[in-house]
């Protein structure tokens, strides 16, 4: 009897053992391989690859772009969604489910037509992003977005928001709405049932959604190639351009075990620190 | 519950022109009668959803990708299964641990996975193969299935099954009468919700996918690359009814919230 839920998990044990462990310490190995022009890859023991990313400031500031992408994308999904989380949650029934499809849905669509819109959004001889920016009075000349970090931060910011929005609205279905209507009757204001009853509520669900879209923004492959163009890479990108064009593996490498490194090291501290922060409120 | 005011309604309705408006741009570019990008206006023409069937490899593509979503999302659910109803029903060492392997692709990123498969399979040999894209796509779904499996797992309630046995059913027909019903809907909308992830899936596929076995998202992608023309547009406008249609489907028959959040609270 013992051995049965072992028996049961043994085919995804297989799986995951053979297709995802035996290939992530492949790759931390070829991280450590040498490779040349014309000899290819070398399956020796070496850290060129390692002193090569970590000295060379074109990757140092390939990996800040990365983070500091990703942060912003993570500041305006929390910034935009959480609102907007908010007034979903204060719908009523048939307009709340539709609008919950019409924020969410672009999650499921392809994230190649969804970064194709906005391409044709900045550029193209249309430009409709600044024809209306202009048009409001905002800005006097057009502004740059295609293969621009301020471009790519915007479709990212679109492609990540749902994740917020589902994070921050998971967190208000656990809301009670009486604890407003009793600060409410008790003479508090909107802006401080806002401020002392919802925040307080909603903050575990924009501090648990902005580790999923900062971990997502800093991984994007997609958006960032289309909008970033050749020119401006980051970490995901620069890691495909070794593997597909350059050919220098090893590198590539390591520049795929650095991103999932310090991924894994922010979510884990993240996760340490949102724990300690609320040991403290509710312990 | 106090209702939304106007700022409220008026910041709801720039956050969803905001949302939709990539894709609505998207489909309509893709009905231009232009020989070039431009928003149609007074006239509007089906051309370039036409100029689709010249390009036998956007439509290989599709069928690719139909059959890779279809099968590597039904391998995916044969597998989480079984573990789904390891996990809910027994207390064992290694159980937490087993859960976080299982759900370990939806932590790493895409990227990463697809460089790993890419140096895993050509070293086995398995480099740009259909079998290879198969294999990869069960593991990167298998978290979305077996979250719903487990979640219809552990809602199940044990005493149909002991009234089963109770009344002399095997254990055989017990599984195959009581408890694989009882768990369809998961297994459905699990299956489902993996198809859409593989059928949509392009960062980790394009490092692994060869020019025979390109998915349509790694097409589409490798050709913007190259040049944005109203051909991409339109091929990006039938991916988008596709999904829209699946959606739909789906939100009827098991709900978009309950889904994506998991229980909804009007517990549909």
């Amino acid at each position: 009897m013992k051995a049965t839920p072992y028996l049961l998990s043994l085919p995804a044990l297989i799986l995951f053992a053979a297709i995802v462990i035996v290939p992530l310490g492949m790759t931390v190995a070829l991280s450590f391989h040498d490779w040349g022009q014309y000899k290819g890859i070398e399956p020796v023991f070496i850290l060129k690859n390692w002193r090569e990313v970590f000295t060379d400031s074109y990757y140092g500031e390939m990996f800040w772009r990365t983070f500091r992408i990703a942060l912003a994308v993570t500041v305006l999904t929390a910034l935009f969604g959480a609102p907007e989380a908010y007034i979903l949650n204060r719908m009523k029934s048939p307009w709340r489910g539709f609008f919950l499809l019409v924020i969410l849905g672009p999650l499921l669509i392809s994230v190649v037509a969804r970064t194709l819109g906005w391409a044709l959004l900045f550029g193209g001889q249309g430009g409709l992003v600044n024809k209306a920016l202009m048009g409001a009075g905002l800005i006097d000349a057009p502004l740059p977005f295609m293969f621009t970090e301020t471009g790519m931060i915007v479709a990212l910011t679109h492609v990540m928001m749902p994740y917020m929005v589902l994070a921050v609205w998971a967190a208000l279905q656990r809301l009670d709405p009486q604890i407003e209507n009793a600060a409410v009757a008790l003479g508090a204001g909107p802006v401080t049932v806002l401020r002392r009853i919802v925040l307080p509520q909603a903050l575990p669900g924009i501090l648990s959604g902005g580790i999923i879209v900062f971990t997502l923004a800093a991984s994007a492959f997609a958006t960032p190639a289309i909008i970033g163009g050749r020119r401006l890479k980051v970490a995901s990108t620069l890691a495909y351009d070794e593997f597909l064009n350059t050919l220098n593996w090893p590198l590539g490498a390591v520049v795929a075990v650095l991103l999932l490194v310090a991924l894994v090291a922010i979510v884990f501290g993240a996760n340490r620190l949102i724990e300690r922060r609320y040991a403290q409120v509710f312990g | 519950m106090s209702r939304n005011g106007p700022i409220a309604l008026l910041y709801h309705a720039l956050f969803v022109i905001f949302m939709i408006a990539p894709i609505v741009v998207v489909v309509w570019v893709a009905f231009t009668p232009e020989g070039f990008l431009s928003f149609p206006t007074t006239h509007w023409s089906l051309r370039w959803f036409y100029a689709i069937a010249r390009y036998p490899e956007f439509i290989a593509a599709f069928w690719q990708s139909l059959g890779l979503g279809a099968l590597s999302s039904a391998i995916a659910v044969a597998i989480s299964v079984p573990a789904a109803l390891a996990i809910a029903r027994h207390r064992f060492v290694g159980r937490e641990a087993f859960q976080a392997l299982f759900m370990s692709p939806l932590m790493i990123p895409n990227v990463v996975l697809g460089i790993a498969f890419l140096r895993f399979f050509t070293q086995i040999g398995l480099g740009g193969t259909f079998i290879g894209l198969v294999l990869a796509h069960i593991v990167i779904v298998l978290p979305f299935a077996l979250r719903l499996t487990l979640a219809s797992a552990v809602g199940l309630d044990r005493a149909l099954e002991h009234a089963a046995v109770s009344l002399g059913a095997s254990e055989a027909t017990v599984l195959k009468r009581i408890t694989l019903p009882l768990v369809l809907p998961g297994l459905v909308s699990g299956w489902a919700l993996a198809f859409i992830n593989s059928f949509d899936e392009v960062t980790m596929t394009v490092f692994i996918a060869g020019p025979n076995t390109a998915t349509l998202p790694v097409r589409m992608f490798l050709y913007i690359q190259d040049n944005i023309d109203p051909l991409v547009t339109s091929v990006s406008a039938c991916v988008i009814a596709v999904t829209v249609l699946a959606l739909v489907a789906l939100d009827r028959a098991y709900g978009l919230e309950r889904l994506l959040v998991g229980r909804g609270r009007d517990g549909r």
